[in-house]
């Protein structure tokens, strides 16, 4: 079991700050995200694309802003169980909580602050009736591990990063890679684009375009994918493997069934105080939750980061006096011992 | 500068004529938006950056809209549901050349 002081789903933006917020009170924390990596939307989406409103920043790309916000973050060591979707909370009778992901993985903390941003990233589904009857029977959504593809038959379907870059990384593995995509033209980085294209003028990859998989077939497992090219032509192709990489798409999901107030997909919550849920213990900060008037800005985040950590040192310690304090004055001491502070002024006399 | 009236058909089959101001640097799927015509968090997901697909909508119109750019085709090329009339509603910025058109929103997915 995981023991923190705050536990924090969503590893976005704004969860990653709280940790700071929570380091300056000697709070430790931990995250929970269901994708591999951190700073949700922001590195998954957009990673690439400049963000305008950040004070103090007149332009910084959201990739940049993770990696910023990991650094600022890094003396607090937070712990991450990254992969992994938060699935149940269960109330213990100290008042704590215990959030197990769908992995079974459990974490104990007397706060949990919910980040979720627009909830966990879902890969998308192709629209095929029998498709669910394949999953893990030669359906998968996304590849965790790539050894389990060799020497076999592998059909890939999608026209974006992952799909390109997957088939160029199977087509050393695999005994056959093929790539169906609707359109002829891809949107990934230019130079997958340029190897995918190499690879198959040499036979690595069996390039289909344009093309759609329609249907699946086989008994207890997949066996055959049914391909329409060129909108006539219908291609029946053996295969092992079926892997749609169509990107993802966020969805509440379990914490839905939290028993938490939800309007409009999102946690309601108390913004005249602290971004409390209707259970005390648990907060919402963040693109996850609502109140009136609010904003779905990282900068409005931030802001209820900080007051809900304020809120949860004053639920864990309720006889302890606090009085917020700058950094500039206080300095910053991190959990491994380093210490960042403002310079001394100097005194000299002038002679 | 004045309003535009359009007619969106939401995912429940139902026609709204909604107003759309044509001042307020707004694109369909923000008019979608702000008439609650799709619940949140199942339109606009990327927030407009044609990176989502959750704002396609179908063009019943004959009205000329602005060109695709790459951004959008390439998505439209991986997302679900599309026809020939598919758009994405983020990409298309209210004018006042829009006056009457009709829209119907495509299937969440």
């Amino acid at each position: 079991m995981i023991k923190t002081d705050i536990l924090i789903i969503g590893a976005g933006p704004t969860g990653l700050f709280t940790v700071f917020e929570a380091g300056l009170l000697q709070l430790k924390c931990h995250l929970i995200d269901a994708l591999p990596q951190p700073g949700g939307q922001c590195s998954e989406i957009y990673p690439k694309k400049p963000i305008y409103d950040i004070p103090g920043f007149p332009e910084v790309l959201a990739g940049d802003l993770v990696d910023n916000l990991m650094e600022q973050i890094k003396s607090f060591q937070p712990g991450f169980t990254l992969g992994e979707r938060a699935e149940t909370i269960e109330k213990l009778e100290d008042d704590s909580f215990v959030v197990t992901t769908n992995k079974g993985t459990k974490h104990n903390a007397p706060i949990v602050a919910i980040a979720g941003g627009l909830g966990s990233f879902e890969p998308r589904k192709p629209l095929l009736d029998n498709i669910t009857k394949f999953e893990d029977k030669g359906v998968a959504y996304m590849i965790k591990d790539p050894e389990v593809y060799r020497n076999r038959k592998v059909l890939i379907a999608g026209g974006g990063d992952s799909a390109l870059d997957w088939s160029i990384f199977l087509a050393e593995i695999a005994s056959e890679v093929t790539l169906v995509h609707r359109r002829n033209e891809f949107r990934g980085a230019l130079d997958s684009v340029e190897k995918v294209q190499q690879l198959k003028n040499q036979g690595k990859i069996n390039l289909i375009t344009p093309a759609e998989v329609i249907g699946l077939e086989g008994d207890e497992k997949l066996d055959t994918v049914l391909i329409r090219k060129n909108k006539e032509e219908e291609i029946a192709l053996k295969v092992d493997d079926f892997i749609p990489l169509f990107g993802l798409s966020p969805k509440l999901g379990p914490i839905g069934n939290w028993g938490l107030e939800i309007e409009k997909n999102a946690i309601k919550v108390d913004n005249t105080l602290d971004y409390q849920t209707n259970i005390p213990g648990i907060y919402a900060i963040g693109d996850v939750n609502t109140y009136p008037g609010k904003l779905k800005l990282i900068l409005c985040g931030f802001h209820e980061a900080t007051l809900m950590c304020q809120s949860a040192y004053q639920r864990i310690y309720p006889d302890k006096k606090y009085v917020m304090k700058y950094t500039t004055v206080g300095g910053v001491t991190g959990f491994d011992g380093s210490k960042k502070e403002a310079p001394k002024a100097v005194v000299k006399a002038i002679d | 500068m004045s309003d535009v009236k359009i007619k969106i058909t939401d995912r429940e089959g139902v026609t709204h004529e909604v107003d759309a101001p044509t001042d307020m640097n707004m694109n369909l799927m923000e008019v979608v938006r702000s008439y609650e015509l799709a619940p949140e968090g199942t339109i606009g997901v990327c927030g407009g950056m044609a990176m989502c697909a959750s704002c396609q909508c179908y063009i019943k119109s004959e009205h000329e809209l602005p060109k695709m750019s790459d951004d959008e085709d390439a998505m439209l090329a991986e997302a679900f549901y599309v026809e020939d009339n598919s758009r994405l509603g983020c990409q298309i910025r209210i004018t006042e050349d829009l006056e009457g058109l009709e829209v119907e929103l495509a299937p969440e997915s």
